[in-house]
């Protein structure tokens, strides 16, 4: 296996086009091992055709991302849930 | 909302024979955390576009360091043909998982290897600018002496951020350690540490199981690769 | 309003007039992919064709190289905007590989090792149209380029041509691979710049 990847960091300006807060920075599970982490340890193939993120443990696929001139597509059935962190709304200590 | 600014070209600064770091003027950029990075398009005149992601060196402002790759479709014009007054494209500051925020008061553990001193660049001068007491330790592997960014702030002496500079092929003459690739020894004393690890994807695999060995704590581990094609 | 670098050109051109719409040329050879290398010796790769009934026709590495075959001179498209002129294969035509294969089937599922799959039309594979490839440039094909064997399909754009093929399913209805589920075009014509779904 040869180490031609790169890891969920570079997910951060792709997905910040889509989302207002920062994914790159998520804790999601591979719905096909069960492994939790940040999305941005997991192992990024492309960027082109897509960008493919892959669980580093089992390798399936948890993320792929295309963009066209005027559409992104987003599959994220290899991801099983994100824990995103929001800021905390004023007032409310965490 | 992100979206793509017009960046000026303002001043660069040789590192060494292949790298350069770049100053760029951004109208409307709204400030970063050590250890974010920017993507970076070039167009040009028949539309062809190229991107390329870039660590962000300097807590302050726009400034992006680049090794040139010869065969490269980017990086020989960021470091040889583009001058102060051009303009390209970018958007950011993106990621937010490598970064390092002077409110923790952890100890600090960076690895670099080669050109992956770029973010961990920006976290020692943040280090160094913040009013804290923050242990720092920086390990940075690199082939040759030719190859080392940033020399005046690395070689001077610092007893705040304590700099370990481990060549792996060829090291200069009285250098204490000979040239070799990582070892444990480069990492001693053990202390806990939050990790940031930097650089090729292979680099990154090898200088991470290291710390894990060592004993530090994966979950406190951060690293970031780039590839062959950050060019 | 796109902000144009001043003195960047990349290493590619246009103004050929074999460059199909929005490509330009390039004289290196990319490597793109979806996935980690796999690494597939002579001696454990196989070639599959399943039919729309469930009959399987194998092939061996040693069966395949026993079987004629051509030497094919294409331009290739890659949907990623490069284009390379002239690139020179060897490989054996899909039209022999199925010749003792009885099937109705219109459509074709491209399988690979590594997970990745493709689909097209099955009479894109036909009439001289496609070719296993184990050959390029007059070398082995190298694994990061598809080695041992890749399809070659190369009036399609280049995802089409699937890296480390291992068979062939064919079916009566059609079924989107791995590039078309997430936003590529279903068929991939570069002459009609077919790159997206909504192309």
């Amino acid at each position: 296996m040869s180490a031609d990847y790169l890891d969920g960091n570079a997910l951060a300006g792709p997905l910040a086009e889509i989302f207002t807060t920062d994914v790159s920075a998520a804790v999601g599970r591979c719905a096909s091992c069960g492994l939790t982490g940040p999305v941005a340890s997991l192992r990024v193939y492309g960027p082109a055709p897509g960008l493919v993120a892959r669980c580093p443990g089992c390798n399936e696929v948890m993320l792929r991302l295309v963009r066209s001139p005027d559409a992104a597509w987003l599959d994220l059935c290899g991801t099983a849930c994100l824990r995103i962190p929001m800021e905390s709304a004023e007032g409310n200590s965490p | 909302m992100i979206r793509w600014r017009a960046a000026r070209l303002v001043k660069v600064r040789d590192e060494n024979p292949t790298a350069r770091t770049l100053v760029f003027d951004v109208p409307g950029w709204p400030g970063h955390l050590p250890g974010q990075h920017v993507d970076v398009k070039l167009t040009a005149e028949d539309g062809y576009t190229a991107r390329r992601s870039y660590s962000l060196a300097s807590p302050d402002g726009v400034e992006l360091t680049v090794q040139r790759v010869n065969d490269g479709e980017v990086s020989p014009y960021l470091t040889q043909h583009m001058e102060p007054g051009d303009e390209l494209e970018l958007r950011g500051p993106v990621g937010g998982w490598f970064v390092w925020r002077p409110a923790v008061p952890a100890p600090v553990l960076l690895v670099a290897g080669g050109a992956g001193i770029v973010p961990l660049m920006a976290m020692i001068r943040a280090r160094r600018a913040a009013q804290v007491e923050t242990p720092f330790r920086l390990v940075h592997a690199l082939r040759s002496p030719e190859q080392l960014y940033y020399a005046d702030e690395l070689l001077r002496p610092d007893p705040a951020v304590a700099v370990t500079l481990a060549y792996t092929r060829s090291a200069p003459e009285g250098h204490q350690r000979s040239p070799g690739r990582l070892t444990a020894d480069d990492f001693s004393p053990y202390v806990p540490a939050d990790c940031y690890v930097c650089g090729p994807t292979g680099f990154v695999e090898a200088a991470a199981a290291l710390l894990v060995e060592l004993g530090h704590d994966p979950a406190r581990i951060k690293t970031e690769r780039f590839g062959p094609s950050g060019d | 309003m796109a902000t144009f670098t001043r003195g960047f050109h990349g290493k590619r051109r246009g103004g050929d007039d074999r460059l199909p719409p929005g490509q330009y040329l390039t004289d290196d050879f990319p490597v793109l992919s979806a996935g980690p290398t796999p690494q597939i010796l002579p001696s454990e790769w196989e070639f599959t064709v399943e039919t729309e009934t469930g009959q399987v026709h194998r092939r061996s590495w040693q069966e395949l190289m026993a079987l004629p075959s051509e030497t094919p001179t294409v331009d290739i498209h890659c949907v990623t905007t490069w284009s390379k002129l002239d690139t020179t294969w060897q490989g054996v035509s899909l039209d022999v590989l199925l010749e003792d294969v009885e099937t109705a089937a219109e459509y074709a599922l491209v399988h690979s090792y590594g997970g990745y799959t493709t689909n097209l039309p099955l009479e894109d594979l036909l009439d001289g149209k496609a070719w296993i490839a184990y050959r390029y440039d007059g070398e082995e094909l190298h694994p990061q380029h598809g080695g041992p064997a890749r399809l070659l399909v190369p009036h399609l754009y280049f995802w089409k041509s699937a890296k480390w093929v291992r068979g062939l399913q064919l079916l009566n209805e059609d079924s989107p691979g791995f590039w078309e589920t997430a936003g590529y075009n279903n068929y991939g014509d570069p002459w009609r710049e077919q790159r997206y779904a909504d192309d």
